[in-house]
């Protein structure tokens, strides 16, 4: 059996064509949503650029090494999680960052990758479909970390990273009657919950029931956005056109909204372009993940691969008012460097499942 | 091929297990399938079936938000004397995003309308802070003739209007403006503490007083309009609009010809004045002077004017009534004589002589009494009568520091009143743990023996001596002071009474304690040995009180005590409390002259001026005795 060229490199054509794709629409819409700012285009493709090494790098590490770092890497997050609600530096009011004097770092991000490749270290030791037992234990190791994150307070991260560990269980083959219990449980602990969490959290959510209520406040964003998106109909009002964007009248217009920017101006067609893009990666993950050889690669691969749909779905879902307001970039065409880095290092995950194969016996 | 791999997944159902994933994925995968046909239909509701409603949002005219304040809720007396009015005002507002040259447009704008360099100034403070769309305030209270010589060359200054508002106003200046405070613009480091939402297009909150204790009875609720703007910003037309909810009036318990009058009465000198009712607690004057004009504060005083308000040795800004810390000298002496009876400390039939001074056993220092020959053989009525202290050193002795500080706690010495606008001070109820505590200092016997007639560490506000005699003379219940009567929907007539809160009550151990006391206090005012008798002259009703005199500085062992000599700052507070009608007590006095010498000869009159004027307006007040 011989190895193609990109195998060798270790790298997955169709995934990175498919990325390759969104970060040139990125550009496309960036440009018009910073003001056709051409410093912001740098420093994107700079950030790009670093985050393209990444996934790189992290193909080029066959599987077992992740299996072997999986605790160790999950361990080491915690800790830095309880660093960070000591002695973190707080920005906007929340503490998640770490500064090491010339890197500022945010181990949240880490748990991203380190929650689901934990769980699905701890299921592929185990005999699955789990019990009640390997699920409890599996729903600890997911609710210390995600726990510790809600507390800086980053409620949309903590949700993020539970959502990824729980697929991993979920794609394990948990039970039926093990997930209706689970659900149970939540829906009686949803009001203690609601008591924990902040006044503008809360507020967030009750704006997203009824917008109209506070146009001034947090319902201005909604209802701004919204304006966008169906102002630009079938087609959009074109590249540079978007009247609500320049107009300033969309906030968070380069980051948490651009999705907004996008569909005032490429219209319904644009947006369904940019869905097929996404569906197009999620498929080939989950292709990835079915095919892999062994079940931690299964599992973390197929994890990662729905964790991104949710950012997609979720930021979408907030831009266009089927859901709250949750402070969730649009992977891979929202400005800003963190997330991305983060993004970037599952798919090089994904790639290397994919091609560090052991060659069957013919 | 990684051995370690290959041997765990022997002992595993390999083919059950890639199945169940295998149908876990399709599961997923239909999910997803879902959720985006759920994008797709929530985009193709937005972008297909609304999109002509969400174009005309859109297109070419901007709609925008606009805010509109709730008219803030007006301040009365409790007879409807209008204490803080709201009066429209124009002012100057530009939106400096649609002005292309801000420098030339205000160049332009001086030649037009009198603006001064501190205008400007003010101008490019706010502009860093703006927050939201708003215009930035550039002059206020413009004239009729401005706004029309504006009005004419509008035109020519696109994004500069005439706004026009409402501005707080205070038609009484600095009448009861320690009570009533005033609002001033929001600046930067309120924001935080506000609901940004309800507050947007607000420009002034309460900074002071009431104003700003109440803050969020007057403020209201904010109202709302989408209105369409055309690219110069002007409004077109308004879509939609939602109405804003008024503040709610405020109706004071204080009745202002009573607080004119002691303000008037302090007159040139630095003081305070409180007046009570003893029933309800109602906060009937809350005088401190010198007090200051309000108007000035609300759109920014300049800072010329600020500063010599606030440099001045007067203090006219410091809330002497609430915050003033004065020793309250021999106005304390009933309440320790009412300690020592319910403590069982000192019995009523003995006497104590007094030969003008007290000596600690074993000590050479004297005590001395203000009357240098002694008042003879003293019992306790005689001694609240004539002020003696000879005979509170004694009592002091005999309950000791702790025990005078548990009793007068009671009375809400040392402790917040709770009074129902901020700033009060707690003043110092000292005790041997708290020194210990603040000083690190071990208690000496000789300062108990100062703390009995009210010098040494004890520090009391005007308002605590006013609370603490209403109690007194309420035998024992407290009730919370308050400034506000009662609320008022401006849209409605009625006024909602708030009611009056009692505190906890002093448990009394035997009623005679307290007849002896309250009669004593009489006999201050209604005896010829009385040290307050002048201010019963010609009264028709019955006064009960008690002299003060406070030391500013300790006089040295066997000097004389000359006023005259002594620097005005260093002259004694006088002090004063009183109530009446002594039969049926209904308002408590508290009056303190700082640097007023005597407290009968300056305080007192005071006293008798406000309730001569209290029972002259409320004469039931008096007739209910009958």
């Amino acid at each position: 059996m011989r190895w193609s060229i990109s195998q060798r490199l270790h790298i997955d054509l169709p995934l990175l064509g498919g990325l390759l794709l969104l970060s040139l629409m990125s550009f496309v819409i960036l440009y018009s949503a910073g003001g056709q700012d051409n410093a912001i285009i740098v420093r994107q493709a700079l950030r790009l650029l670093m985050a393209f090494a990444v996934m790189f790098a992290m193909a080029q590490i066959p599987v077992r090494y992740f299996l072997g770092w999986a605790p160790w890497l999950f361990g080491g997050g915690l800790v830095l999680l309880i660093a960070v609600l000591l002695v973190g530096d707080i920005s906007k009011g929340a503490q998640r960052w770490l500064d090491f004097g010339l890197v500022r770092f945010q181990p949240a991000e880490t748990m991203k990758i380190a929650v689901p490749m934990m769980i699905a270290w701890y299921l592929s030791t185990k005999r699955l479909p789990p019990n009640v037992w390997h699920t409890v234990i599996a729903g600890l190791l997911i609710a210390v970390p995600v726990g510790l994150i809600a507390k800086q307070p980053d409620l949309g991260t903590a949700l993020l990273i539970a959502s990824a560990g729980v697929f991993v269980l979920l794609l394990s083959g948990m039970s039926a009657r093990l997930i209706s219990a689970c659900l149970i449980l939540f829906a009686v602990a949803a009001p203690v919950l609601w008591h924990f969490l902040h006044a503008y959290q809360r507020q967030r959510v009750l704006t997203f029931f009824n917008p109209a209520n506070d146009p001034l406040g947090a319902g201005y964003h909604i209802i701004q956005s919204t304006i966008a998106i169906g102002s630009g109909g079938m087609y959009g009002k074109g590249w540079l056109n978007g009247t609500q964007s320049y107009l300033d009248f969309l906030p968070e217009r380069t980051t948490d909204f651009i999705f907004a920017v996008y569909s005032e101006e490429f219209g319904l067609i644009g947006v369904l372009v940019l869905l097929a893009l996404y569906l197009f990666i999620v498929a080939r993950g989950l292709y990835i993940a079915l095919n892999a050889q062994d079940t931690f690669s299964r599992l973390l691969g197929s994890s990662l691969t729905l964790t991104f749909f949710v950012y997609v779905f979720v930021n979408i879902g907030m831009v266009t008012g089927l859901l709250p307001v949750v402070g969730v970039p649009l992977p891979l065409i929202s400005y800003g460097g963190t997330s991305l880095v983060t993004l970037m290092a599952a798919f090089g995950i994904l790639m290397s499942i994919q091609t560090h194969r052991n060659r069957l016996p013919t | 091929m990684d051995p370690r791999i290959t041997e765990r997944d022997q002992i595993r159902d390999h083919m059950r297990e890639t199945q169940v994933f295998g149908n876990r994925v399709r599961v997923a995968v239909l999910l997803i399938l879902l959720l985006v046909l759920a994008i797709i239909a929530r985009l193709i509701f937005l972008q297909i079936f609304n999109n002509v409603h969400f174009t005309t949002l859109s297109q070419n005219n901007r709609i925008s938000v606009v805010a509109i304040p709730p008219s803030r809720g007006l301040i009365y007396d409790r007879n409807g004397v209008l204490l803080a009015q709201n009066l429209p005002s124009f002012s100057l507002e530009i939106v400096p995003e649609q002005v292309e040259n801000l420098n030339a447009t205000l160049a332009a704008l001086k030649e037009l309308i009198d603006i001064k360099d501190s205008d400007i100034k003010r101008f490019r403070r706010m502009l860093k802070q703006k927050r939201m769309t708003n215009g930035v305030p550039l002059r206020f209270r413009l004239s009729e003739e401005e706004v029309a010589r504006f009005a004419v060359n509008r035109p020519r200054f696109p994004g500069v209007d005439v706004a026009v508002g409402l501005a707080r106003h205070y038609p009484f200046g600095s009448l009861a403006v320690h009570a009533v405070g005033y609002v001033g613009r929001i600046s930067e480091s309120d924001l935080p503490k506000l609901d940004a939402s309800n507050y947007n297009g607000t420009t002034h909150m309460g900074k002071g007083g009431v104003e700003k204790s109440y803050e969020k009875v007057l403020h209201g609720a904010v109202g709302f309009e989408h209105v369409e703007t055309n690219s110069q910003g002007r409004r077109l037309r308004v879509l939609s609009k939602t109405l804003p909810t008024a503040g709610q009036n405020l109706y004071l318990n204080i009745d202002l010809k009573l607080q004119a009058l002691a303000e008037g009465a302090l007159g040139v000198n630095r003081g305070a004045v409180v007046a009570m009712d003893i029933k309800t607690g109602g906060v009937l004057a809350l005088a401190s002077m010198p007090g200051y004009d309000p108007n000035p504060f609300v759109n920014g005083i300049e800072s010329k004017d600020y500063n010599l308000l606030s440099n001045s040795p007067d203090q006219p800004l410091y809330n002497r009534a609430l915050r003033g810390l004065y020793p309250p000298g021999s106005t304390i002496k009933p309440f320790i004589g009412l300690g020592g009876l319910e403590t069982n400390r000192i019995s009523v039939e003995k006497n104590t002589f007094c030969p003008g001074f007290f000596r600690l056993p074993g000590k050479a220092h004297k005590y001395r009494d203000w009357k240098p020959t002694g008042h003879g053989s003293v019992d306790l009525d005689k001694a609240i009568v004539e002020s003696c202290d000879v005979y509170f050193y004694t009592l002091a002795q005999a309950m000791g520091v702790d025990g005078m500080h548990d009793f007068m706690t009671q009375f809400g010495f040392g402790s917040k009143s709770q009074i129902d606008i901020k700033g009060e001070l707690a003043g110092l109820n000292p005790s041997r743990e708290w020194k210990r505590r603040a000083r690190s200092q071990p208690w000496y016997p000789g300062e108990t023996l100062i703390t009995g007639i009210g010098q040494g560490y004890t520090l009391v506000t005007p308002l605590q001596l006013a609370v603490a005699t209403a109690t007194l003379a309420n035998r024992g219940q407290r009730m919370q002071p308050h400034v506000v009567y009662g609320t008022q929907n401006p849209a409605e007539q009625t006024i909602v009474v708030q009611r009056p809160l009692s505190l906890k009550a002093i448990p009394i151990v035997k009623p005679e304690n307290w007849d002896r006391v309250l009669t004593a206090m009489s006999r201050v005012v209604n005896s010829p040995r009385g040290t307050a008798r002048a201010i019963a002259v010609g009264a028709d009703y019955l006064i009960a009180g008690k002299t003060g005199t406070a030391q500013v500085f300790s006089i040295k062992q066997n000097a004389k005590y000359s006023s005259a000599k002594t620097a005005e700052r260093l002259r004694d507070h006088a002090l004063f409390i009183a109530f009446a009608p002594v039969e049926q007590p209904r308002v408590a006095v508290a009056v303190i002259v700082e640097n007023g010498d005597h407290g009968a000869t300056v305080a007192a009159p005071i006293a008798r001026m406000l309730l001569d004027q209290y029972f002259a307006d409320y004469p039931l007040m008096l007739t209910a005795l009958q």
